[in-house]
């Protein structure tokens, strides 16, 4: 519902604006749930390429909203950013992208050229704690 | 395996040392012991501290495997580890996208997903698209983009289907189509008597571009109204089309718009693009994207 009225009010920020985060937070939340089931999950880790387009602080925002009143609530968010990069397929150059997202060969101008890194969106780890087991060392 | 136990009831135990299985050997060691036997095993199971015994359930039996693997043994005092993954977030919508894809592919039907900012003139031509190919090109029409119903009346009475796709209430992620989403509005269509699917994408120049949706190509249409310099502030939307259609030419005798630059600056993220000039109002430019929507003579 949060995420709802943020949609609703943020509707004019036609560049995507956090509404981009917010959906990719819904996929994560839903992978991080499959993944820890009923146990509690302290911290969530996830390597996000500069291709993705998600501004992290606009991610940790969204993030804090989605979870809040599921079974991630609390869960903090760490992101770990890679850089785009290309490979020329004329000269062989790699070239890692920095703000000028062009993606000509810096090193021939060949336009020739492979993205080799920045798409990533992946989940890497998770930090959980399992009260049950808590219980169990205790006994 | 295969130690002797000699009990005289149902009380027994000198045999738990975490041998998973073991209750399988003392049917064989004792001769009509083995019912109690059998329960025995799963009331003592636990003071057996290092005994992953069957009935204390599959979720402690995986965790305390993990913990094995990652080599953390803490989690048994305090409860916490912690569980390496690797799940590619777009996994999921990337196998619901290929099987969009199998579907159109099954039924012949070309899919272009068409996508572009908000009040670049997409709908108007779609809209005349549908206008120019009704009666010889039967065109679906997913639409993703409605902002009020006047938007879909505009695209009726063409001979197309169209499948609404409601994304303003909340209906999966908002700023762009998925694919469950198109997986959805597909019940709304009849592949069967198709030629070309539009899949109208959300009027939104970022995210629209890295979601796969299940389509055959991507296209955009772009304004000449919105600066020279867009294709390098959302490079990663303007590398991921095939086509790109360059809209309300007719009002650049009103614009300062710099064609050259614009291309030059398409050719730095995309330089093997196909670009359309055209109006969508006027008509003008409008056929030889038509040619290459529908497949026909595109790749000269």
């Amino acid at each position: 519902m949060v995420a709802a009225r943020l949609w609703n009010t943020s509707r004019g920020q036609v560049k995507g604006g956090e509404v981009h985060e917010v959906s990719l937070c819904r996929s994560l939340a839903a992978a991080v749930t499959r993944a820890a089931g009923e146990r509690r999950v302290e911290a969530v880790e996830v390597s996000i390429g500069g291709l993705r387009q998600v501004v992290p602080d606009a991610m940790a925002h969204a993030w804090t909203f989605v979870v809040r009143g599921t079974t991630l609530d609390g869960a903090a968010l760490r992101i770990t950013s890679i850089p785009a990069a290309i490979t020329c397929d004329d000269c062989g150059a790699t070239t890692e992208l920095g703000p000028e997202l062009g993606f000509d060969c810096r090193s021939c101008g060949s336009g020739h050229t492979r993205v080799t890194s920045g798409e990533e969106f992946t989940l890497t780890a998770i930090d959980i704690c399992d009260p049950a087991r808590v219980t169990k060392g205790e006994s | 395996m295969g130690r002797f136990h000699r009990h005289d009831d149902g009380s027994v135990h000198s045999h738990d040392h975490g041998e998973a299985g073991h209750s399988h050997d003392h049917d064989h060691d004792h001769d009509g012991h083995s019912h109690d036997h059998d329960h025995d095993h799963d009331g003592h199971s636990h003071s057996h501290s290092h005994d992953h015994s069957h009935d204390e359930g599959h979720d402690h039996a995986h965790d305390e495997a993990l913990a094995e693997l990652i080599g953390d043994h803490s989690g048994y005092q305090t409860g916490r580890e912690r569980i390496e993954i690797l799940e590619d977030i777009y996994a999921e919508n990337d196998r619901l996208a290929d099987a969009n894809r199998r579907a159109f592919d099954a039924a012949g039907v070309r899919v272009i997903n068409l996508m572009s900012s908000p009040g670049s003139g997409k709908t108007t031509l779609l809209q005349r698209s549908l206008a120019a190919l009704e009666g010889s090109v039967r065109v679906g029409v997913i639409e993703g983009d409605i902002e009020t119903p006047l938007d879909a009346e505009r695209l009726g009475g063409y001979g197309a289907q169209i499948s609404l796709l409601n994304t303003g209430n909340g209906f999966g992620g908002e700023c762009h189509l998925d694919a469950p989403m198109i997986a959805k509005a597909l019940r709304g269509l009849d592949l069967e008597t198709l030629d070309l699917v539009v899949i109208e994408n959300v009027g939104n120049l970022v995210c629209p571009a890295e979601f796969e949706v299940g389509e055959h190509t991507k296209a955009m249409v772009y304004a000449i109204t919105e600066g020279e310099d867009k294709p390098l502030k959302y490079p990663v939307m303007f590398r991921s089309v095939e086509a790109i259609c360059v809209n309300k030419l007719d009002l650049a005798p009103y614009l300062d718009f710099d064609m050259e630059l614009f291309y030059r600056n398409v050719a730095a993220v995309n330089p093997t693009a196909k670009v359309f000039e055209l109006s969508a109002r006027t008509g003008e430019g409008v056929e030889a994207w038509l040619e290459w929507l529908t497949g026909g003579a595109a790749d000269d």
